[in-house]
Protein backbone atom coordinates (compact mmCIF):
# COMPACT_ATOMS: atom_id res chain seq x y z
CA UNK A 1 0.00 0.00 0.00
CA UNK A 2 1.39 3.73 -1.11
CA UNK A 3 0.14 6.12 1.51
CA UNK A 4 0.26 9.41 0.84
CA UNK A 5 0.00 11.36 4.20
CA UNK A 6 -2.59 14.22 4.76
CA UNK A 7 -1.52 16.92 7.46
CA UNK A 8 -3.31 19.46 5.66
CA UNK A 9 -0.47 21.21 4.26
CA UNK A 10 -1.63 22.36 0.94
CA UNK A 11 -3.90 20.22 -2.07
CA UNK A 12 -2.73 16.35 -2.40
CA UNK A 13 -4.91 16.63 -5.93
CA UNK A 14 -1.87 16.58 -8.55
CA UNK A 15 -0.18 13.85 -6.51
CA UNK A 16 -2.92 11.52 -6.54
CA UNK A 17 -3.02 12.10 -10.07
CA UNK A 18 0.71 11.47 -10.96
CA UNK A 19 0.35 7.98 -9.30
CA UNK A 20 -2.53 7.77 -11.15
CA UNK A 21 -1.29 7.94 -14.29
CA UNK A 22 1.12 5.57 -13.72
CA UNK A 23 -1.60 3.07 -12.60
CA UNK A 24 -1.02 3.09 -9.02
CA UNK A 25 -3.97 3.92 -6.72
CA UNK A 26 -2.11 6.08 -3.70
CA UNK A 27 -3.81 6.12 0.10
CA UNK A 28 -4.19 9.14 0.86
CA UNK A 29 -4.18 9.23 5.17
CA UNK A 30 -4.31 11.25 8.26
CA UNK A 31 -3.94 8.18 10.29
CA UNK A 32 -0.94 7.01 11.92
CA UNK A 33 -2.19 3.48 11.90
CA UNK A 34 -2.45 3.24 8.26
CA UNK A 35 0.87 4.75 7.96
CA UNK A 36 2.37 1.39 9.94
CA UNK A 37 0.84 -0.70 6.87
CA UNK A 38 2.09 1.46 4.26
CA UNK A 39 4.74 -0.55 2.51
CA UNK A 40 6.03 3.09 0.65
CA UNK A 41 5.70 6.66 1.99
CA UNK A 42 5.09 10.13 0.10
CA UNK A 43 5.33 13.05 2.36
CA UNK A 44 4.54 16.30 0.15
CA UNK A 45 3.13 19.52 1.70
CA UNK A 46 2.96 23.10 0.97
CA UNK A 47 2.52 25.61 3.63
CA UNK A 48 4.29 27.40 6.88
CA UNK A 49 6.43 24.89 8.57
CA UNK A 50 5.15 25.98 12.17
CA UNK A 51 1.76 24.72 11.55
CA UNK A 52 2.70 21.79 9.46
CA UNK A 53 4.36 20.60 12.51
CA UNK A 54 1.93 21.11 14.91
CA UNK A 55 -0.68 19.36 12.91
CA UNK A 56 1.77 16.38 12.40
CA UNK A 57 2.23 16.08 16.28
CA UNK A 58 -1.60 16.83 16.90
CA UNK A 59 -2.36 14.00 14.72
CA UNK A 60 0.59 11.48 15.36
CA UNK A 61 1.86 11.58 12.21
CA UNK A 62 5.65 13.10 13.20
CA UNK A 63 6.01 8.97 15.34
CA UNK A 64 4.14 7.40 12.45
CA UNK A 65 7.24 9.08 9.98
CA UNK A 66 9.94 8.00 11.93
CA UNK A 67 8.68 4.44 12.60
CA UNK A 68 8.65 4.38 8.40
CA UNK A 69 11.80 5.11 8.24
CA UNK A 70 13.21 2.70 10.82
CA UNK A 71 11.10 -0.01 9.20
CA UNK A 72 12.92 0.76 6.08
CA UNK A 73 10.75 1.72 3.63
CA UNK A 74 11.19 3.97 0.99
CA UNK A 75 9.74 7.39 1.57
CA UNK A 76 9.73 10.68 -0.95
CA UNK A 77 9.70 14.06 0.48
CA UNK A 78 8.21 16.77 -1.25
CA UNK A 79 8.59 20.65 -1.25
CA UNK A 80 7.49 21.02 2.57
CA UNK A 81 7.93 16.89 2.95
CA UNK A 82 11.82 17.77 2.32
CA UNK A 83 12.18 20.30 4.46
CA UNK A 84 10.78 19.69 7.92
CA UNK A 85 12.37 16.01 8.00
CA UNK A 86 15.39 18.43 9.15
CA UNK A 87 16.03 18.84 13.30
CA UNK A 88 15.20 22.84 12.41
CA UNK A 89 13.24 25.53 10.47
CA UNK A 90 14.27 28.88 9.70
CA UNK A 91 10.96 29.03 9.26
CA UNK A 92 9.01 30.53 12.24
CA UNK A 93 11.80 29.02 14.23
CA UNK A 94 10.24 25.62 14.10
CA UNK A 95 11.76 22.36 15.37
CA UNK A 96 11.36 19.99 12.46
CA UNK A 97 11.13 15.81 12.84
CA UNK A 98 14.99 15.43 12.92
CA UNK A 99 14.79 12.61 10.39
CA UNK A 100 17.75 13.68 8.68
CA UNK A 101 20.76 16.20 10.92
CA UNK A 102 20.31 19.65 9.24
CA UNK A 103 18.76 22.96 9.13
CA UNK A 104 16.10 24.49 6.71
CA UNK A 105 17.65 27.83 5.29
CA UNK A 106 15.76 30.76 3.75
CA UNK A 107 16.65 31.62 0.71
CA UNK A 108 18.78 34.80 0.35
CA UNK A 109 17.27 37.71 -0.78
CA UNK A 110 19.30 39.79 -3.87
CA UNK A 111 18.56 42.82 -5.69
CA UNK A 112 16.04 41.51 -8.98
CA UNK A 113 16.01 38.05 -7.67
CA UNK A 114 12.12 36.96 -6.61
CA UNK A 115 11.08 34.91 -3.81
CA UNK A 116 9.00 32.61 -3.65
CA UNK A 117 11.69 30.73 -6.27
CA UNK A 118 8.71 29.97 -8.53
CA UNK A 119 8.84 28.71 -11.90
CA UNK A 120 10.95 25.67 -13.60
CA UNK A 121 14.86 25.24 -12.73
CA UNK A 122 17.86 22.52 -13.62
CA UNK A 123 18.74 20.14 -10.94
CA UNK A 124 22.88 19.02 -10.69
CA UNK A 125 23.00 15.77 -9.57
CA UNK A 126 25.67 14.88 -7.33
CA UNK A 127 25.60 11.51 -6.86
CA UNK A 128 23.79 8.51 -8.43
CA UNK A 129 20.82 6.97 -7.33
CA UNK A 130 18.04 5.25 -8.30
CA UNK A 131 15.13 7.71 -8.14
CA UNK A 132 16.77 9.96 -10.17
CA UNK A 133 17.79 7.25 -12.94
CA UNK A 134 16.93 8.05 -16.55
CA UNK A 135 16.76 11.88 -16.50
CA UNK A 136 17.55 13.94 -19.92
CA UNK A 137 20.71 16.79 -19.71
CA UNK A 138 18.74 19.81 -19.08
CA UNK A 139 15.55 18.78 -17.95
CA UNK A 140 13.49 21.05 -15.70
CA UNK A 141 11.82 20.67 -12.35
CA UNK A 142 9.26 22.93 -11.15
CA UNK A 143 9.39 25.24 -7.63
CA UNK A 144 7.63 26.96 -5.87
CA UNK A 145 8.97 27.39 -2.10
CA UNK A 146 11.28 30.32 -0.27
CA UNK A 147 12.77 27.99 2.16
CA UNK A 148 15.29 25.08 0.97
CA UNK A 149 16.42 22.39 2.91
CA UNK A 150 20.37 21.71 4.06
CA UNK A 151 21.36 18.99 5.39
CA UNK A 152 24.15 18.74 7.88
CA UNK A 153 26.15 15.81 5.64
CA UNK A 154 27.55 16.73 2.03
CA UNK A 155 26.97 13.05 1.02
CA UNK A 156 23.15 13.62 2.09
CA UNK A 157 22.58 16.11 -0.54
CA UNK A 158 21.91 14.63 -4.11
CA UNK A 159 21.50 17.33 -6.25
CA UNK A 160 22.02 21.28 -5.96
CA UNK A 161 19.35 23.75 -7.92
CA UNK A 162 20.94 27.79 -8.37
CA UNK A 163 18.68 30.58 -7.59
CA UNK A 164 21.05 33.21 -6.32
CA UNK A 165 22.88 30.75 -4.52
CA UNK A 166 23.08 27.13 -5.28
CA UNK A 167 21.14 25.35 -2.70
CA UNK A 168 20.30 21.55 -2.05
CA UNK A 169 17.09 20.49 -4.21
CA UNK A 170 17.43 16.69 -4.02
CA UNK A 171 18.37 15.32 -0.83
CA UNK A 172 18.24 11.44 0.84
CA UNK A 173 19.94 9.05 3.27
CA UNK A 174 19.19 5.43 3.22
CA UNK A 175 15.34 4.77 2.71
CA UNK A 176 14.22 8.56 2.44
CA UNK A 177 14.64 10.98 -0.82
CA UNK A 178 13.23 14.03 -0.74
CA UNK A 179 12.98 16.47 -3.39
CA UNK A 180 12.39 20.91 -2.65
CA UNK A 181 10.13 20.90 -6.47
CA UNK A 182 7.62 18.86 -7.25
CA UNK A 183 7.85 15.76 -9.40
CA UNK A 184 4.06 15.82 -9.59
CA UNK A 185 3.93 19.11 -11.59
CA UNK A 186 7.12 18.80 -13.53
CA UNK A 187 6.11 16.76 -16.69
CA UNK A 188 7.10 13.46 -18.05
CA UNK A 189 10.64 14.12 -16.17
CA UNK A 190 8.99 14.16 -12.97
CA UNK A 191 6.45 11.78 -13.33
CA UNK A 192 9.99 9.80 -14.32
CA UNK A 193 10.96 10.61 -10.38
CA UNK A 194 7.88 9.02 -9.22
CA UNK A 195 7.86 5.99 -11.45
CA UNK A 196 11.23 5.62 -9.99
CA UNK A 197 10.44 5.77 -6.46
CA UNK A 198 7.43 3.02 -6.54
CA UNK A 199 10.88 0.47 -7.86
CA UNK A 200 13.47 1.51 -5.42
CA UNK A 201 13.75 -0.55 -2.73
CA UNK A 202 14.63 2.04 -0.53
CA UNK A 203 18.57 1.13 -0.58
CA UNK A 204 20.91 3.81 -0.48
CA UNK A 205 22.57 5.65 -3.42
CA UNK A 206 24.60 3.65 -5.59
CA UNK B 1 18.83 29.63 -13.41
CA UNK B 2 15.11 29.89 -13.26
CA UNK B 3 13.77 30.02 -16.45
CA UNK B 4 11.22 32.55 -18.04
CA UNK B 5 7.80 30.75 -18.01
CA UNK B 6 5.99 31.25 -21.20
CA UNK B 7 2.22 30.26 -20.34
CA UNK B 8 -0.60 30.10 -22.74
CA UNK B 9 -3.97 31.50 -21.95
CA UNK B 10 -7.58 30.05 -22.98
CA UNK B 11 -10.43 31.93 -22.63
CA UNK B 12 -13.07 29.38 -21.79
CA UNK B 13 -17.30 30.03 -22.09
CA UNK B 14 -19.67 27.66 -21.09
CA UNK B 15 -17.08 25.04 -21.19
CA UNK B 16 -15.72 25.83 -24.69
CA UNK B 17 -12.95 28.02 -25.28
CA UNK B 18 -13.68 30.89 -27.21
CA UNK B 19 -10.86 31.09 -30.01
CA UNK B 20 -9.98 27.62 -31.08
CA UNK B 21 -6.45 26.56 -31.88
CA UNK B 22 -6.14 26.32 -36.29
CA UNK B 23 -3.09 24.19 -36.84
CA UNK B 24 -3.80 20.96 -36.20
CA UNK B 25 -6.99 19.28 -37.92
CA UNK B 26 -7.19 16.87 -35.68
CA UNK B 27 -8.01 18.46 -32.44
CA UNK B 28 -11.46 19.68 -31.26
CA UNK B 29 -10.62 23.34 -31.15
CA UNK B 30 -13.74 24.55 -28.94
CA UNK B 31 -12.09 21.95 -26.79
CA UNK B 32 -10.17 23.15 -23.53
CA UNK B 33 -9.12 20.08 -22.53
CA UNK B 34 -8.08 18.74 -25.97
CA UNK B 35 -6.07 22.61 -26.39
CA UNK B 36 -4.13 22.17 -22.21
CA UNK B 37 -3.02 18.76 -23.62
CA UNK B 38 -2.01 20.16 -26.86
CA UNK B 39 0.32 23.02 -25.23
CA UNK B 40 1.56 20.86 -22.52
CA UNK B 41 3.12 18.62 -25.36
CA UNK B 42 4.00 21.55 -27.15
CA UNK B 43 6.29 22.48 -24.06
CA UNK B 44 4.02 25.17 -22.23
CA UNK B 45 5.34 25.98 -18.67
CA UNK B 46 2.24 26.54 -17.01
CA UNK B 47 -1.33 27.29 -18.39
CA UNK B 48 -3.63 29.96 -17.74
CA UNK B 49 -8.24 29.20 -17.76
CA UNK B 50 -10.09 32.28 -17.68
CA UNK B 51 -13.94 31.25 -16.93
CA UNK B 52 -15.56 34.20 -18.97
CA UNK B 53 -19.17 32.40 -18.32
CA UNK B 54 -21.83 34.99 -17.83
CA UNK B 55 -24.03 33.08 -15.50
CA UNK B 56 -22.93 32.04 -12.09
CA UNK B 57 -25.47 29.19 -12.37
CA UNK B 58 -23.14 27.48 -14.90
CA UNK B 59 -20.23 27.51 -12.77
CA UNK B 60 -20.05 23.37 -12.29
CA UNK B 61 -19.16 23.67 -16.07
CA UNK B 62 -15.83 24.86 -15.40
CA UNK B 63 -15.19 22.86 -12.40
CA UNK B 64 -15.62 20.07 -14.93
CA UNK B 65 -13.20 21.49 -16.76
CA UNK B 66 -10.64 22.08 -14.42
CA UNK B 67 -11.25 18.07 -13.13
CA UNK B 68 -10.75 16.83 -17.02
CA UNK B 69 -7.56 19.32 -17.56
CA UNK B 70 -6.12 18.38 -14.31
CA UNK B 71 -6.06 14.07 -15.41
CA UNK B 72 -4.64 15.50 -18.75
CA UNK B 73 -1.54 17.15 -17.76
CA UNK B 74 1.42 17.39 -15.58
CA UNK B 75 2.08 21.07 -15.15
CA UNK B 76 0.91 23.49 -13.29
CA UNK B 77 -2.69 25.78 -14.43
CA UNK B 78 -4.24 28.74 -12.83
CA UNK B 79 -7.92 29.66 -13.09
CA UNK B 80 -9.41 32.90 -13.01
CA UNK B 81 -12.75 34.48 -13.94
CA UNK B 82 -15.52 34.15 -11.18
CA UNK B 83 -13.87 33.64 -8.39
CA UNK B 84 -15.67 35.51 -5.37
CA UNK B 85 -14.87 33.52 -2.06
CA UNK B 86 -13.21 30.68 -0.45
CA UNK B 87 -15.63 28.47 -1.47
CA UNK B 88 -14.89 29.55 -5.35
CA UNK B 89 -11.06 28.66 -4.46
CA UNK B 90 -11.66 25.54 -2.83
CA UNK B 91 -13.59 24.08 -5.90
CA UNK B 92 -11.24 24.95 -8.19
CA UNK B 93 -7.92 24.01 -5.97
CA UNK B 94 -9.54 20.55 -5.41
CA UNK B 95 -10.46 19.91 -8.94
CA UNK B 96 -7.05 19.91 -9.83
CA UNK B 97 -6.40 23.76 -10.26
CA UNK B 98 -2.32 24.74 -8.83
CA UNK B 99 -3.38 28.31 -8.44
CA UNK B 100 -6.66 30.43 -8.61
CA UNK B 101 -6.50 34.05 -10.13
CA UNK B 102 -8.79 36.67 -7.79
CA UNK B 103 -9.05 40.22 -9.80
CA UNK B 104 -12.43 41.89 -9.79
CA UNK B 105 -13.05 40.53 -6.31
CA UNK B 106 -9.71 41.42 -4.68
CA UNK B 107 -10.46 44.95 -5.30
CA UNK B 108 -14.03 45.13 -3.68
CA UNK B 109 -13.51 43.02 -0.80
CA UNK B 110 -9.50 42.70 -0.13
CA UNK B 111 -9.89 40.65 2.32
CA UNK B 112 -10.28 37.78 0.06
CA UNK B 113 -6.28 38.02 -0.45
CA UNK B 114 -5.29 36.88 3.30
CA UNK B 115 -8.33 34.79 3.31
CA UNK B 116 -6.79 32.65 0.47
CA UNK B 117 -3.47 33.19 1.45
CA UNK B 118 -4.10 31.64 4.82
CA UNK B 119 -6.40 28.90 3.90
CA UNK B 120 -4.51 27.43 0.71
CA UNK B 121 -1.20 29.16 0.77
CA UNK B 122 0.24 32.20 -0.97
CA UNK B 123 0.97 30.26 -3.91
CA UNK B 124 -1.84 29.26 -4.77
CA UNK B 125 -3.20 33.02 -4.85
CA UNK B 126 -2.50 34.74 -8.14
CA UNK B 127 -3.43 38.80 -8.25
CA UNK B 128 -4.89 39.70 -11.38
CA UNK B 129 -4.48 43.12 -12.25
CA UNK B 130 -6.24 44.86 -15.36
CA UNK B 131 -4.66 48.26 -15.67
CA UNK B 132 -5.31 51.35 -17.90
CA UNK B 133 -2.72 54.28 -18.68
CA UNK B 134 -3.95 57.38 -17.26
CA UNK B 135 -2.62 61.00 -16.65
CA UNK B 136 -0.69 61.07 -13.12
CA UNK B 137 -3.14 62.53 -10.72
CA UNK B 138 -3.45 62.44 -6.54
CA UNK B 139 -5.50 58.99 -6.78
CA UNK B 140 -3.38 57.50 -9.10
CA UNK B 141 0.12 59.27 -8.74
CA UNK B 142 1.72 56.33 -11.03
CA UNK B 143 0.07 57.14 -13.83
CA UNK B 144 -1.49 53.59 -14.35
CA UNK B 145 -5.03 53.28 -12.92
CA UNK B 146 -7.19 49.29 -12.00
CA UNK B 147 -9.87 49.07 -13.64
CA UNK B 148 -12.45 45.86 -13.39
CA UNK B 149 -15.19 44.75 -16.01
CA UNK B 150 -12.96 44.12 -18.81
CA UNK B 151 -11.76 47.85 -18.48
CA UNK B 152 -14.99 49.40 -18.45
CA UNK B 153 -15.04 50.60 -15.30
CA UNK B 154 -12.28 52.79 -13.42
CA UNK B 155 -11.51 51.98 -9.68
CA UNK B 156 -9.70 55.35 -9.21
CA UNK B 157 -7.10 53.09 -7.25
CA UNK B 158 -3.28 53.11 -8.38
CA UNK B 159 -2.08 50.11 -9.61
CA UNK B 160 1.72 50.53 -8.59
CA UNK B 161 -0.52 50.95 -5.08
CA UNK B 162 -2.07 47.52 -5.18
CA UNK B 163 0.62 45.60 -6.05
CA UNK B 164 2.24 46.27 -3.19
CA UNK B 165 -0.88 46.39 -1.24
CA UNK B 166 -1.77 42.28 -2.25
CA UNK B 167 2.03 41.36 -1.64
CA UNK B 168 1.25 42.54 1.90
CA UNK B 169 -2.06 41.00 2.05
CA UNK B 170 -0.75 37.74 0.97
CA UNK B 171 -0.89 37.10 -3.33
CA UNK B 172 1.88 35.33 -4.28
CA UNK B 173 2.09 36.11 -7.72
CA UNK B 174 0.84 39.11 -10.30
CA UNK B 175 -0.86 38.46 -13.26
CA UNK B 176 -0.29 41.79 -15.10
CA UNK B 177 -2.76 42.72 -17.95
CA UNK B 178 -2.61 45.89 -19.61
CA UNK B 179 -6.04 46.74 -21.22
CA UNK B 180 -4.33 49.58 -23.65
CA UNK B 181 -2.03 46.43 -25.03
CA UNK B 182 -4.19 44.20 -24.90
CA UNK B 183 -5.36 42.60 -28.30
CA UNK B 184 -3.27 44.81 -30.08
CA UNK B 185 -0.50 41.75 -31.12
CA UNK B 186 1.33 45.42 -30.92
CA UNK B 187 3.90 44.29 -27.84
CA UNK B 188 3.57 44.11 -24.03
CA UNK B 189 3.31 47.72 -22.00
CA UNK B 190 6.95 47.32 -21.42
CA UNK B 191 6.74 50.96 -18.58
CA UNK B 192 4.11 49.69 -16.51
CA UNK B 193 5.47 46.05 -16.58
CA UNK B 194 9.01 47.12 -15.68
CA UNK B 195 7.60 49.45 -12.96
CA UNK B 196 5.53 46.77 -11.45
CA UNK B 197 7.62 43.80 -11.69
CA UNK B 198 10.78 46.23 -9.88
CA UNK B 199 8.32 47.59 -7.07
CA UNK B 200 7.42 43.96 -5.95
CA UNK B 201 9.63 40.69 -4.49
CA UNK B 202 6.79 38.07 -5.99
CA UNK B 203 6.69 36.50 -9.35
CA UNK B 204 5.07 38.94 -12.15
CA UNK B 205 3.29 37.64 -15.37
CA UNK B 206 2.76 39.93 -18.17
CA UNK B 207 0.17 40.31 -19.81
CA UNK B 208 -1.69 42.10 -22.95
CA UNK B 209 -0.09 42.79 -26.19
CA UNK B 210 1.72 39.63 -27.39
CA UNK B 211 2.35 39.11 -31.35
CA UNK B 212 5.86 38.12 -31.86
CA UNK B 213 8.92 36.80 -30.33
CA UNK B 214 10.60 40.03 -30.06
CA UNK B 215 7.52 41.12 -27.63
CA UNK B 216 8.39 38.31 -25.50
CA UNK B 217 11.92 39.02 -25.28
CA UNK B 218 11.39 42.83 -24.62
CA UNK B 219 9.26 42.38 -21.67
CA UNK B 220 11.44 39.40 -20.02
CA UNK B 221 14.26 41.93 -20.60
CA UNK B 222 13.61 45.13 -20.33
CA UNK B 223 10.09 44.79 -18.79
CA UNK B 224 11.80 42.90 -15.88
CA UNK B 225 9.12 40.09 -16.04
CA UNK B 226 9.42 36.52 -14.66
CA UNK B 227 6.39 35.33 -17.15
CA UNK B 228 4.65 35.93 -20.36
CA UNK B 229 1.05 35.24 -21.00
CA UNK B 230 0.49 34.49 -24.80
CA UNK B 231 -2.96 34.09 -26.21
CA UNK B 232 -3.63 35.11 -30.45
CA UNK B 233 0.15 34.08 -31.74
CA UNK B 234 -0.04 30.70 -30.55
CA UNK B 235 -3.87 30.14 -30.80
CA UNK B 236 -4.00 30.97 -34.46
CA UNK B 237 -1.06 28.85 -35.79
CA UNK B 238 0.93 32.10 -36.45
CA UNK B 239 4.54 30.90 -33.52
CA UNK B 240 4.48 27.81 -31.93
CA UNK B 241 5.74 27.40 -28.17
CA UNK B 242 8.98 25.61 -29.33
CA UNK B 243 9.77 28.55 -31.90
CA UNK B 244 9.25 30.86 -29.48
CA UNK B 245 11.50 29.72 -26.37
CA UNK B 246 14.31 28.71 -29.83
CA UNK B 247 14.01 32.71 -30.35
CA UNK B 248 14.97 33.59 -26.58
CA UNK B 249 17.44 30.91 -26.02
CA UNK B 250 18.93 32.02 -29.22
CA UNK B 251 19.15 35.59 -27.38
CA UNK B 252 20.18 34.35 -24.10
CA UNK B 253 17.13 33.74 -21.94
CA UNK B 254 16.83 31.16 -19.90
CA UNK B 255 13.87 28.83 -20.71
CA UNK B 256 12.79 25.45 -20.81
CA UNK B 257 14.12 23.26 -23.60
CA UNK B 258 13.69 20.12 -22.98
CA UNK B 259 10.15 18.70 -22.06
Amino acid sequence: MIVIIDYQAGNLTSVVRSLKALGVEGTVTQNPAVVAQATRVIFPGVGAAGKAMATLRELGLDQALRRSLERGIPILGICLGAQIILEHSEENDTAGLGLLPGRTLALPRAEGLKIPHMGWNRVRFLRDHRVFKGLPEGAEYYFVHSYYPAPAEATMVLGVTDHGIEFPSAIGWRNLVATQFHPEKSGRFGLQILENFLAWDGSDAE
Amino acid sequence: MLSKRIIPCLDVRDGRTTKGIKFRNNVDIGDPVAMARLYYEAGADELVFYDITASSDRRNIMIDVVRRVAAEILIPFSVGGGIRNLNDMRDVLLAGAEKVSVNSAAILDPALITAGAQAFGSQCIVLGMDVKRVAPSLTTPSGYEMVIHGGRTPMGIDALWWAQEAVRLGAGEICLNSIDADGTQAGYELTLTRMISEAVPIPVIASGGAGAPEHLHQVLTQGRADAALIASMVHYGAYTIKGIKDYLAQRRIPVRLVW
